[in-house]
């Protein structure tokens, strides 16, 4: 069986790769394009550690097949900071100590960008169930959304008038 | 899966073609969130995937003539997105958006939900309840039939090979009607239906039931469209007296399984407790949108 090619844009970069047609995204990222901050949890979208934005929309990358970002815009977890200026999300996990193992933070931090670009004020109920889809083992998910509200309260306020 | 192929026809019979020439298993792929799982557990071992998402018109929700067109593979974020929608019809989009998390929600789709055929599947019941139809593809055209003769049992559904979805139609609302899903889950979120129940219904000007349907979920092989759950509704103001009917007729209609989730008798008295419930809202939301 030939493999696929696929053209792609990921973190705003243009992107391509070869892929068996049952690869998922997830196995695209990590293995072709040595993406490796995405993490491979449980394979069956219930852990989060995979995800991703695929033109404005979070979805776990093992979830899709890699054949499908064909035309797609993605944005991974490389591509949260700006150069080497963390996002204030992941200012905020380091100051809240919202991680320890770090194995789900990638997922974590992917799924808090969609939704503070969603919704920059949510409550704590709001983010607590968008953020339901990633499983942390470590830290009781109080810090994480501790990190989450206050990193959102950050952006709000350091927002420039009128954007 | 090394013999897996790939395919993204861009039209309507394009796809038939490739489902109709596959060499062995072809499946359907739209948003994928079970398909998925399926590949890679080894559950389904197909020789080919046909992806309908680049076929236009797939994707997206169209009002017409009064009622709501959704495409087969619009996701759940889209739906539950779509203000007027969930104006019309709260019921649908809040079982709909109770499918998996956000990352799910951003790709699962309705005609997914249904054909991948899991007796307990959210949107089905949601959809049977709204009078929903599905718009079914294949080699001699379309044909449309009622959401509750796709399913015929787990895992299985009444499509030919050689045809798909395409779209759903919601009808035309009269005045004074909603619809209602709940289910029960041990937890508040991330969980599959232990027991669900949609109920739609139309009062007139006093308040009185005129028109019910009402569908139960994961207490029997498919979701159940209950006549007798109707009956009870029908000609009442939701009194005490309706509500006893209802419940009865919930519990008379199941036919559960013993599982991890929920033994049989825990499943039917909970049938009858979510159809209470469910038509309490949907008797409100009714009322509500005269």
């Amino acid at each position: 069986m030939s493999k696929i090619h696929v053209t792609t844009t990921v973190n705003g970069e243009p992107a391509e790769f070869l892929c068996q047609p049952g690869n998922s995204l997830l196995d695209a990222l990590r293995d072709d394009l040595n993406l490796t901050g995405s993490k491979e949890g449980c394979s069956s979208g219930d852990c989060g550690a995979c995800s991703v934005i695929v033109d404005g929309r979070l979805v776990c990358s093992c979830l899709m097949l890699a054949v499908e970002a064909e035309g797609k815009s993605i944005t991974t977890i490389e591509g949260i900071a700006n150069g080497d200026v963390l996002h204030p999300l992941q200012r905020k996990f380091l100051e809240h100590a919202a991680l320890q193992c770090g194995f789900c933070t990638p997922g974590f931090l992917v799924a808090a960008k969609a939704l503070l670009d969603h919704n920059p004020d949510p409550t704590e109920t709001e983010a607590r169930y968008w953020l339901a889809g990633n499983l942390c083992r470590c830290t009781g998910y109080d810090k994480i959304i501790r990190a989450v509200l206050d990193a959102a309260a950050e952006m709000r306020a350091g927002a420039p008038a009128g954007e | 899966m090394s013999s897996l192929s790939y395919a993204a026809p861009a039209t309507v019979d394009e796809a038939i073609g490739l489902l109709a020439g596959a060499s062995g298993l072809a499946k359907v792929l739209s948003g994928g969130t079970d398909l998925l799982v399926q590949l890679r557990s080894g559950r389904t071992r197909p020789a080919l995937i046909v992806d309908t998402k680049k076929i236009p018109g797939i994707i997206g929700i169209r009002e017409v003539d009064g009622g709501f067109v959704i495409g087969a593979a619009t996701s759940g974020a889209m739906i539950g997105e779509h203000a007027a929608l969930a104006a019309v019809y709260p019921g649908v989009v809040e079982a709909t958006n109770l499918i998996g998390s956000t990352q799910v929600q951003g790709r699962a789709s309705l005609a997914g939900n249904l054909c991948n055929a899991s007796p307990a599947a959210d949107s089905v019941p949601a959809m049977i309840a709204a009078g929903a139809t599905a718009v079914i593809a294949g080699p001699k055209g379309r044909r449309t039939v009622p959401v509750e003769q796709v399913v015929t049992g787990p895992g299985r559904t009444s499509l030919a090979r050689d045809e798909f979805i395409v779209e759903f139609h919601l009808p035309k609302r009269a005045p004074r009607s909603a619809d209602a899903y709940l289910r029960f889950i041990p937890r508040t979120e991330m969980d599959i239906a232990v027991v669900g129940a949609g109920v739609n219904v139309t009062l007139d000007a006093a308040g009185v039931c005129t028109a019910a349907r009402v569908s139960l979920g994961a207490v029997a092989p498919t979701a159940l469209l209950v006549a007798d759950c109707a009956a009870a509704l029908v000609g009442s103001k939701l009194d005490e007296h309706a509500l006893a009917k209802l419940d009865l007729a919930a519990r008379d209609a199941c036919k559960p399984i013993d599982d991890k989730r929920g033994t049989i008798d825990f499943r039917i008295k909970v049938a009858g407790v979510l159809a209470r419930r469910a038509a309490a809202i949907a008797f409100e939301r009714a009322a509500a949108r005269s």
